[in-house]
C-alpha cells in the first residue's frame, strides 16, 4: 500500500515536472500607448480561459502574465489580445479592429502616444 | 542744405580711406536693472568670420566694412542681436539674457477624503492632510472635518470625546490599528484619545457590516487608523501645540533606515491639560486635568525581492486624568465629602507583530499573520464611587489571499485566535470574565472587471461566552452609468457589552447601577446581535471643469438582542436585555465641490431615526441629535517656493436632541424633554513657510456655545440628585490655539 501511494506520488511528480505547467509565468511584448489601453489588454486577458494574471507595462510595453498551459498557450492569448486591437508577437489586428480604438490608444501612429489619454 | 550734401559725402569717403572704425558698447540689464558691461562678446559681421570680441568693459571696435552692412552681437547664455551698422558709433547695444523657462509643473493633488467609486465597500479614506485641518492631536478630534463620524462628549465631567457612526455609540464600531482590533473593551471610553493625531498616517471609515477578516463584533462600521511608516516617513517631525486653557501638546517622530530594506522609529508624544477652568461657576472643571506620556518604536521590514515584510510595534502610555470640584485635593479629599473629585489613573502596553509573504512568482498569492498583545489597567474613583480594570487581551489572525482560476475571483481565507481577561471591580465587587475564541473565515471577491463586483464573507466561530455562531457580511458594488456607483450591503455582528467600561460616565453621578440579568454570560446579560443593512449611491460629475461629487446613503441596523441602558428612571441607570424592538436608521446627503480654485467645500445633511423599546415604553435614544448639517470650506493659496496659506473653517448644526426624563427631579433639577439645537464653529489657519516649517492657529467652538446646567445638583455633589450625565452641547467655550510642526 505504501509503496502504491508512494508510486502515486512520483508518477504525479513526473508528469507535473515534464507536463504543461500550471503556473507558468510568461511575458511578451504588446503594442499599446496609454491606461486605456492598459485596462483593454488586462481585461481581455483575464478573461482568456486559463489566464490568471495579467498586467502591462504602459512605459516598457511589456505584458507579464501567469498562465495554465493546460488551459490556454501564448499564442491563444497572444491572438485574443490582437483581436481587440493590440499587435502582438506574430499577430497583428485587422485594419477595421484597429482603427475603431479611440485615437489615444493607435499606437501605430507616432503622434498618438503624445495625446491627452483619458477624456473620451 | 543741397551744399551740405556733397561735404557730408566727401566726409564719408575720407573715413573710409582711413579705416572707419565702428565701436560699441554691449551691455546687458541685471536682476535690479541696472546696467553691466559684457566682456568677451562676439561681434562679428554676418555671413563673414571677420570678427572680435568685447574688452573687460564691453567696448568693442571693429573696422568697417562697405561689403558687410551686418554686425551680429553674440554672446553665452544671450539673445544674439543683429544691428544695421549705418553710423559708427553704435553706442549701447543691450544684450538679453536666453529665458530659460523653468519647468512647469501641473499638480492637481487628491482631495484629502476620498470616496471612491470602484472599492465594493462604501469606504471615506481620510489622509494625514485632513488632519491638519484641525487641532487633531488625538484619533477622536481627527473626525471633526469628517461628516462621515459624529463626534460627541460623553458626559460633563469627564469630557471624553466619543465618537458615533449611523446613530450607534463606538462599542458598536470596530476600532482596528493597522488591520488589528485595538480600541475596545477597557479603552472603549478612552481609547480614542490613546492614538496621537501626528501619528496616523491615513484612516479608512468604512459603513455598514465590516469585513469578516477582523473579527464579528463590528456591526455598524469600521474605522482602520494606518499609522506612518518607518521607512516612508520623515527623518524627523516636531509638533508643539498650546491652547488658551493650559493644554500642551509635545508630538516627535524619529526614523531611522538601517539599511534600505529594515527601518527603525521612534515616537513620543506627551500632553498636559494644566488649566483649572471654571467657566460656566458650577466649581466644577470645565475640562480635565491631565497629563499622557506615550512611547512606541517600530521597526519595518521589506524585502521586495523575496518576498517578506514585517512589522513589530511597542507602545506604552501612561495617562492620568483628574476631574471634578475646582477645591477637590485628591491627597486629602479622595474617597471623601470634602469635595467631589476624580482620578483616572490608565497604564497600558501594546505589542503586536505582523509578517506577510507574497509569493515572488504569484503575485496574487501571499499570507498574512498578524499577532498582538495588549494589556490595560486602568484605576479609578468617581467621588465615591471606585471602579478598576485590567484588561489583557491577546489577538492573532493568519490569512492566506489567492484566487479561484484567475485575478477576477479572488479569496481570503484563514484563522483567528482570540483570548480576553477582564478583572473589573466596581466599588469593590468583582466581575471577572474570560473570553476565548476560535474562528475561521472565507471572503471571496468578485470583479467583472465592467460594473459589478461583490464581496461575500462568512465566518464561523467557536465562542466560550457567545456559543458557536456564524457571521455572514456582503457587499456589493454595481455602476450604474459613467461615474456613478451604486453600493448595498448587509452584515450580522455579535458581540458581549462591557456594560461599565462602555458606561463610566454613570459613576459621576448618585444614579444606582442595576443590572436586570436573565443569568447571562457578561454581568448576568445576554449578548447583542444585529443585522445592518444598507444602500448608497455616488455620482461624480465635472461641473463647470471642477470636480463634484454627490451621495446618499442610508443605513439601517436592527437588534435582534441589545443591552438596554437605560437613563430613563433619574435615580438610577439600568441595564437589561432587549424585549422587544431596537433599530436605527441612518441618511446621510453629502455634496463635495471646488466652488473656485482652491476652494472647497462639502456639505452634508445627516437624519437619524434611532428608537428602542424600554421598560418605560418606545423611546428615541437619548442624546441623539435627530439631524446634524455639517459645512467645511477650505481655501489654500497656490505654493509658491513651498510656502502657503490654508484655511479652513468648519460649521456643524445639531438638531433637537431627546433628553431623560428627570420629571421625577424636584423642580429646579428638572430638564425639557428635548435639548435645543445649536452650532459649533471651528476655523484654523496655516501658514506654511517651506517643506519643513509650518505654522497654525485656530478656535474651536468659535461661538461660544455652552450648556446651561450640564452637572444637576451641583451645589450638593453626594446628594441624590447629582448627575453630570446629561449632557448634549460643549461644557468649555470658546478655546484658541496655536502651533508649529516642523519636519525634515
Amino acid at each position: 500500500m505504501k509503496k502504491a501511494i508512494f508510486t502515486f506520488f512520483i508518477i504525479i511528480g513526473i508528469s507535473l515536472g515534464y507536463g504543461q505547467e500550471k503556473n507558468k509565468s510568461v511575458s511578451f511584448e504588446v503594442k499599446g500607448n496609454c491606461w486605456m489601453c492598459k485596462n483593454r489588454i488586462e481585461k481581455t486577458a483575464i478573461k482568456i480561459n486559463g489566464v490568471k494574471y495579467a498586467s502591462w507595462n504602459a512605459d516598457t510595453k511589456i505584458f507579464k502574465a501567469i498562465i495554465d498551459e493546460r488551459k490556454c498557450t501564448i499564442s491563444s492569448v497572444q491572438e485574443k489580445i490582437a483581436e481587440v486591437g493590440h499587435d502582438t508577437g506574430s499577430f497583428t489586428s485587422t485594419e477595421e479592429v484597429y482603427n475603431n480604438l479611440p485615437a489615444c490608444c493607435q499606437y501605430r501612429n507616432p503622434e498618438s502616444s503624445n495625446m491627452e489619454h483619458g477624456k473620451h | 542744405m543741397k551744399s551740405s550734401l556733397p561735404i557730408l559725402l566727401l566726409l564719408i569717403a575720407n573715413l573710409c580711406h582711413s579705416q572707419i572704425q565702428v565701436i560699441g558698447t554691449v551691455l546687458e540689464f541685471t536682476e535690479d536693472e541696472e546696467k553691466k558691461s559684457i566682456p568677451n562678446a562676439n561681434v562679428y559681421w554676418l555671413s563673414s568670420t571677420i570678427g572680435t570680441t568685447t574688452d573687460s568693459l564691453g567696448n568693442f571696435k571693429i573696422p568697417f566694412r562697405r561689403d558687410f552692412k551686418k554686425l551680429i552681437i553674440s554672446s553665452v547664455g544671450f539673445r544674439s542681436d543683429t544691428l544695421l551698422v549705418n553710423r559708427p558709433n553704435l553706442g549701447n547695444i543691450i544684450l538679453y539674457p536666453i529665458v530659460v523657462l523653468e519647468e512647469v509643473i501641473v499638480e492637481k493633488q487628491v482631495a484629502p477624503l476620498q470616496k471612491s467609486l470602484f472599492k465594493v465597500q462604501n469606504v471615506v479614506s481620510v489622509d494625514s492632510r485632513e488632519m491638519l485641518k484641525a487641532a487633531c492631536c488625538n484619533l477622536s478630534e481627527s473626525f471633526e472635518t469628517n461628516p462621515s463620524v459624529d463626534v460627541n462628549i460623553s458626559d460633563a465631567v469627564l469630557g471624553a470625546k466619543q465618537i458615533q457612526m449611523l446613530g450607534l455609540n463606538s462599542p458598536y464600531l470596530m476600532f482596528t490599528q493597522e488591520n488589528m482590533p485595538s480600541i475596545r473593551g477597557a479603552s472603549q471610553i478612552f481609547g480614542l484619545s490613546f492614538v496621537p493625531g501626528s501619528w496616523i498616517e491615513g484612516i479608512q471609515i468604512t459603513k455598514g457590516a465590516g469585513s469578516v477578516l477582523n473579527g464579528f463584533e463590528s456591526i455598524s462600521g469600521h474605522i482602520n487608523s494606518e499609522l506612518v511608516k518607518p521607512i516612508t516617513d520623515k527623518r524627523f517631525f516636531l509638533n508643539l501645540y498650546g491652547n488658551n486653557y493650559e493644554r500642551f501638546e509635545f508630538n516627535t517622530r524619529l526614523n531611522h533606515n538601517i539599511t534600505d530594506r529594515l527601518g527603525v522609529g521612534l515616537y513620543v508624544h506627551a500632553n498636559l491639560r494644566n488649566g483649572y477652568i471654571d467657566n460656566n461657576e458650577d466649581t466644577f472643571l470645565d475640562t480635565p486635568l491631565s497629563d499622557q506620556v506615550n512611547f512606541m518604536n517600530r521597526w519595518q521590514y521589506i524585502n521586495p525581492e523575496n518576498g517578506w515584510v514585517g512589522y513589530a510595534n511597542i507602545q506604552y502610555l501612561a495617562d492620568n486624568k483628574e476631574i471634578g470640584q475646582l477645591d477637590f485635593n485628591p491627597e486629602t479629599d479622595k474617597l471623601t465629602t470634602n469635595f467631589w473629585g476624580s482620578q483616572i489613573k490608565t497604564n497600558r502596553l501594546d505589542l503586536s507583530s505582523k509578517l506577510g509573504y507574497v509569493f515572488p512568482d504569484l503575485p496574487y498569492q501571499s499570507f498574512g499573520f498578524q499577532t498582538a498583545y495588549s494589556n490595560h489597567e486602568q484605576n479609578s474613583f468617581y467621588g465615591l464611587n471606585q471602579y478598576d480594570i485590567d484588561h489583557n487581551s491577546f489577538y492573532s489572525n493568519l490569512i492566506f489571499n489567492s484566487i479561484i482560476g484567475s485575478t477576477q475571483h479572488k479569496f481570503k481565507t484563514g484563522i483567528s485566535l482570540t483570548h480576553d481577561t477582564f478583572n473589573e471591580s466596581v466599588n469593590s465587587i468583582a466581575f471577572n470574565r474570560t473570553d476565548n475564541s476560535i474562528g475561521a473565515f472565507f471572503e471571496y471577491t468578485y470583479d467583472n472587471l465592467e460594473n459589478l463586483s461583490f464581496v461575500a464573507g462568512l465566518r464561523v466561530d467557536n465562542h466560550n461566552n457567545l456559543g458557536n455562531f456564524f457571521t455572514p457580511r456582503f457587499h456589493l458594488r454595481y455602476s450604474l452609468w459613467d461615474k456613478a456607483s451604486f453600493r448595498a450591503s448587509f452584515g450580522r455582528g455579535k458581540r458581549g457589552a462591557n456594560i461599565f467600561a462602555e458606561n463610566q460616565q454613570l459613576f459621576a453621578s448618585s444614579r444606582q447601577i442595576t443590572i436586570d440579568g436573565t443569568g447571562g454570560n457578561y454581568y448576568g446579560l445576554e449578548p447583542e446581535k444585529a443585522w445592518n443593512y444598507g444602500l448608497s449611491f455616488i455620482q461624480k460629475l465635472y461641473l463647470w471643469d471642477r470636480v463634484m461629487d454627490f451621495s446618499i446613503d442610508f443605513y439601517r441596523t436592527d437588534f435582534l438582542d441589545q443591552v438596554v441602558v437605560d437613563w430613563e428612571n433619574p435615580r438610577e441607570i439600568s441595564f437589561y436585555n432587549l424585549e422587544g424592538n431596537s433599530h436605527s436608521n441612518s441618511l446621510q446627503v453629502d455634496l463635495n465641490y471646488e466652488l473656485l480654485q482652491d476652494f472647497h467645500l462639502r456639505a452634508t445633511y445627516k437624519y437619524f431615526d434611532v428608537v428602542t423599546d424600554y421598560n418605560s415604553g418606545t423611546l428615541e435614544k437619548p442624546l441623539q441629535p435627530s439631524y446634524r448639517f455639517f459645512v467645511n470650506l477650505n481655501y489654500e493659496t497656490l505654493k509658491k517656493n513651498d510656502s502657503q496659506w490654508r484655511f479652513d473653517f468648519t460649521s456643524n448644526w445639531l438638531g433637537e436632541q431627546r433628553l431623560p426624563n428627570t420629571s421625577e427631579n424636584p423642580a429646579e433639577f428638572r430638564l425639557p424633554s428635548y435639548s435645543t439645537s445649536y452650532m459649533l464653529i471651528n476655523a484654523q489657519i496655516t501658514k506654511v513657510f517651506s517643506k519643513k516649517f509650518e505654522v497654525y492657529i485656530g478656535g474651536e467652538n468659535i461661538n461660544n456655545f455652552t450648556q446651561d446646567m450640564p452637572i444637576l445638583s451641583n451645589e450638593n455633589p453626594f446628594g441624590t440628585y447629582f448627575d453630570s450625565t446629561i449632557l448634549f452641547g460643549p461644557v468649555l467655550g470658546k478655546a484658541y490655539y496655536a502651533g508649529f510642526r516642523y519636519k525634515i
